[in-house]
């Protein structure tokens, strides 16, 4: 759940007003210059033919002048970006138009938590995208995760979440801790228990009102995307309660919980926003695109205190894909599109605008993060930490309820634990029983 | 048909005779055999009095028929399958099964408790708070239409916006309320994650907001009372709360019992200020489902879990608690009545 939030949060505001802003844009444009040209396009070869993207929060795309390039390169297309802020909004709403078969937009975004959902049930409403382009652009487990078992490529891979630990330089110093992100990195290299271990080292020389880490939960979230196993095996079938994957991230959440190094904030909430602007915790895992919504929730005087390490494991924690589907009206077109928006070159572009880490590996050697933002981080080798992560993520094997069941463990199972002082074991009830829930038991 | 067909001789033979008339003048001047033309008008009068009015009303039990019926039916078809939000095609018939596991559900028991909790803690103080300030606004006051405004001023906000600023006031670390709690020497409260905490933090929310909204039905309802009512009650030596308590609130009855309806089926609907205040996983209501309403389930099945089926089932139950609401009601005022 906490994936499916992370664009909205970061600028719910900006999303709002730039999906304001290009409704009223291309209305305008469009009575301007002539007043049916919009439908026309697919008959005859004059008129301009109009694109439409549907996504949700910030893709970046707009925000990078990728349209605009585009429309440049392409006079003859006219694109239109169909915002929806919160994908809990935007999901439900592209399933029930692919399966009424209309009302659709040329090209859709797709969530990691949705993906599964999309490539074992949708697969059927969308092109199959290997076809018209050169797989081996991609990552392999970022391919994997949008193929069908026929070898259906539903969806082109945007951005991922390869993960690192962002920490407080100078709470660890006043905790006695090392402050070099190498030394860091090698004291929890492998493990995440070993990262709680470290810790538990700072919470006996914790500065006043800080705690190591802002949530059991972010914990949970970051070893369970490093792990192959999750909640079902390759044949579809429920394997939560027996998953090795689990059971370890579940333990090393529940360390966390119990040994008082938690701020107990729930991420994305207003109260964790304020943690960073109070620094109340020291360390957060943090996946690529959170490096811009610290900077900016931190504020000023987070400046040059921040750092990032490598986190114990390679993981990830989100990122999406676009696909065209089936009822589009201008299939042709809005594929060469999609293959335009992700290819390397549009990634590289994006990143520097938004922070969205390419899943093309191509590009990683040209990656340049914003000159401040690499500033704030004191200098930290940003993308060497992320692409190093990103190339070494295994391909996890994902479900249609994922994501539903990842909520069931983090905001009752792990939450009751940490903010309500129930046992381990009584947390894992609830959570069992929410997750029995879920999947219609 | 013949009438027209005579017009339309009638005309051009007229604007042949005469280019400068216009043709209706002429038709009138001719006038073509009045009994034909006057059944044709009587008719049409007849048929604008009895059709019209259904012409009229068409239009909502048309857009009723199609938004609100149809769905409705296709819900009760819904509550019979299974169906997943993401494939709708496919719908297996569960017959009853849907229902049977909602009445054996921990989380659908739970989910009315706190319905019922929440609209007691929110829809008692909220109408009694209302009456009180009706009664204060009813006095002669130096600029009573600013109190007036004032008071509305919350239900104009929205409930987002609202909930987004109690969310504030409330959070555990650093709130506003564990502030206050902390200089009155009480031990800070965990609002969201607490069992009555987090109920009595929705419920204010709802207070805030409809109090104000209930106070102004009861302030017109005041207006109307008769003055001398109170006069007469002055003179049998009856004080201010006396004559709020024999002559406003009696008077008040029928009011009351509307807003006590219309507040009563709000609550039990209640879904976006504890969704707004449970945050990103706001449709769970909690981390044990403390503050999780009947609307809140349904959404969580529907549209997060995707069970549409479930979903379906938790709507026409909840359509069937408010029945029997309605009855309720309906009881009490027969009740009432009789006793006037």
């Amino acid at each position: 759940m906490r994936t499916n939030f992370r664009r909205s949060r970061r600028m719910m505001a900006l999303a709002a007003v730039a999906a304001l802003t290009t409704s009223l844009l291309a209305g305008c444009a469009k009575d301007a210059k002539d007043g049916s040209s919009d439908d026309a396009g697919g008959g005859n070869g004059n008129g301009k033919i109009t694109l439409t993207v549907g996504t949700y929060g910030v893709f970046g795309y707009k925000q990078a002048g990728l349209y605009d390039e585009y429309m440049k390169l392409h006079p003859d297309i006219n694109i239109k970006e169909n915002v929806t802020t919160r994908t809990d909004v935007y999901w439900p709403k592209v399933l029930t138009r692919l399966q009424a078969g209309s009302g659709t937009d040329d090209i859709q975004a797709i969530e990691i938590g949705n993906i599964t959902e999309a490539v074992q049930t949708q697969a059927d409403k969308f092109v199959d995208m290997s076809k018209y382009v050169d797989k081996s652009q991609w990552l392999d487990w970022k391919n994997a995760q949008a193929t069908t078992k026929d070898g259906k490529l539903i969806g082109l891979g945007t951005d991922i979440g390869p993960m690192a630990i962002c920490y407080r330089k100078d709470l660890f110093q006043k905790a006695g801790l090392p402050t070099d992100r190498d030394k860091l990195a090698q004291m929890w290299k492998g493990d995440w228990a070993k990262y709680v271990d470290v810790g538990k080292q700072y919470m006996k020389k914790a500065p006043e009102g800080t705690k190591f880490v802002d949530s059991a939960a972010s914990v949970y979230n970051a070893a369970l995307g490093g792990g192959t196993d999750r909640y079902y095996d390759k044949d579809g079938n429920v394997i939560w309660d027996r998953s090795e994957g689990v059971k370890k991230s579940w333990d090393v959440a529940m360390t966390v919980a119990t040994s008082n190094m938690s701020a107990k904030l729930k991420q994305f909430d207003p109260t964790w926003d304020q943690g960073y602007a109070n620094a109340s915790f020291a360390t957060v895992a943090c996946p690529a695109w959170m490096i811009g919504y610290i900077e900016q929730k931190s504020g000023d005087s987070g400046k040059g205190n921040w750092d990032v390490a490598a986190a114990p494991t390679a993981s990830n924690w989100g990122g999406s894909w676009i696909g065209v589907p089936n009822a589009g009206k201008h299939q042709k077109e809005a594929i060469a599109l999609a293959k335009w928006l992700t290819e390397p070159a549009q990634q590289e572009k994006v990143f520097s605008k938004q922070a969205s880490f390419p899943s093309t590996p191509s590009a990683y050697p040209n990656l340049k993060p914003a000159a401040d933002t690499t500033a704030y981080f004191s200098n930290a080798p940003l993308t060497q930490i992320f692409s190093d992560s990103a190339k070494t993520i295994p391909t996890q094997v994902f479900g249609i309820k994922d994501q539903p069941m990842t909520t069931a463990i983090t905001d009752v199972g792990i939450l009751q634990v940490e903010q309500k002082g129930k046992t381990p074991a009584q947390g894992w009830d609830a959570a069992s029983k929410e997750i029995k829930d879920v999947l219609g038991q | 048909m013949t009438s027209s067909h005579e017009a339309l001789a009638h005309s051009a033979s007229s604007a042949e005779a005469a280019p400068g008339t216009p043709p209706g003048a002429a038709r009138g001047a001719h006038g073509p055999g009045g009994p034909a033309a006057d059944s044709w008008r009587s008719r049409l009068y007849r048929w604008d009095m009895k059709g019209s009015p259904y012409a009229f009303v068409a239009p909502f039990f048309i857009l009723f028929g199609a938004f609100t019926l149809v769905p409705l039916l296709y819900t009760v078809w819904y509550s019979l399958h299974n169906v997943q939000l993401s494939s709708l095609d496919h719908q297996t018939w569960t017959g009853l099964d849907n229902y049977r596991n909602l009445l054996s559900s921990d989380f659908f028991w739970n989910a009315l408790k706190n319905t019922f909790t929440i609209g007691v803690i929110s829809t008692v103080p909220q109408l009694l708070a209302a009456l009180g300030l009706a009664h204060l606004l009813n006095y002669r006051l130096r600029g009573s239409t600013v109190w007036r405004v004032v008071m509305l001023t919350p239900y104009a906000t929205s409930v987002a916006a609202a909930t987004l600023v109690f969310t504030l006031l409330y959070s555990w670390d650093g709130g506003m309320v564990n502030w206050l709690l902390h200089f009155a020497g009480a031990g800070p409260v965990n609002w969201r994650e607490s069992d009555w905490g987090s109920q009595f933090a929705v419920s204010s929310i709802v207070i805030w907001r409809w109090t104000g909204y209930n106070a102004l039905i009861y302030l017109a309802a005041m207006q109307a009372i008769p003055a001398d009512l109170y006069e007469s009650a002055a003179i049998d030596g009856a004080n201010r709360w006396q004559q709020f308590r024999h002559v406003t609130v009696p008077q008040l009855r029928p009011t009351i019992l509307f807003t006590v309806v219309v507040s009563t089926i709000g609550a039990t609907q209640l879904f976006g200020e504890p969704l707004l205040f449970g945050g990103v996983s706001g449709s769970k209501g909690g981390s044990e489902h403390q503050y999780q309403t009947l609307g809140l389930y349904m959404y969580d099945q529907g549209w997060i879990v995707g069970n549409l089926g479930k979903a379906s089932t938790i709507a026409w139950s909840m359509f069937l608690i408010l029945l029997i609401i309605a009855a309720v009601n309906l009881l009490l005022t027969r009740r009432l009545r009789k006793s006037q």
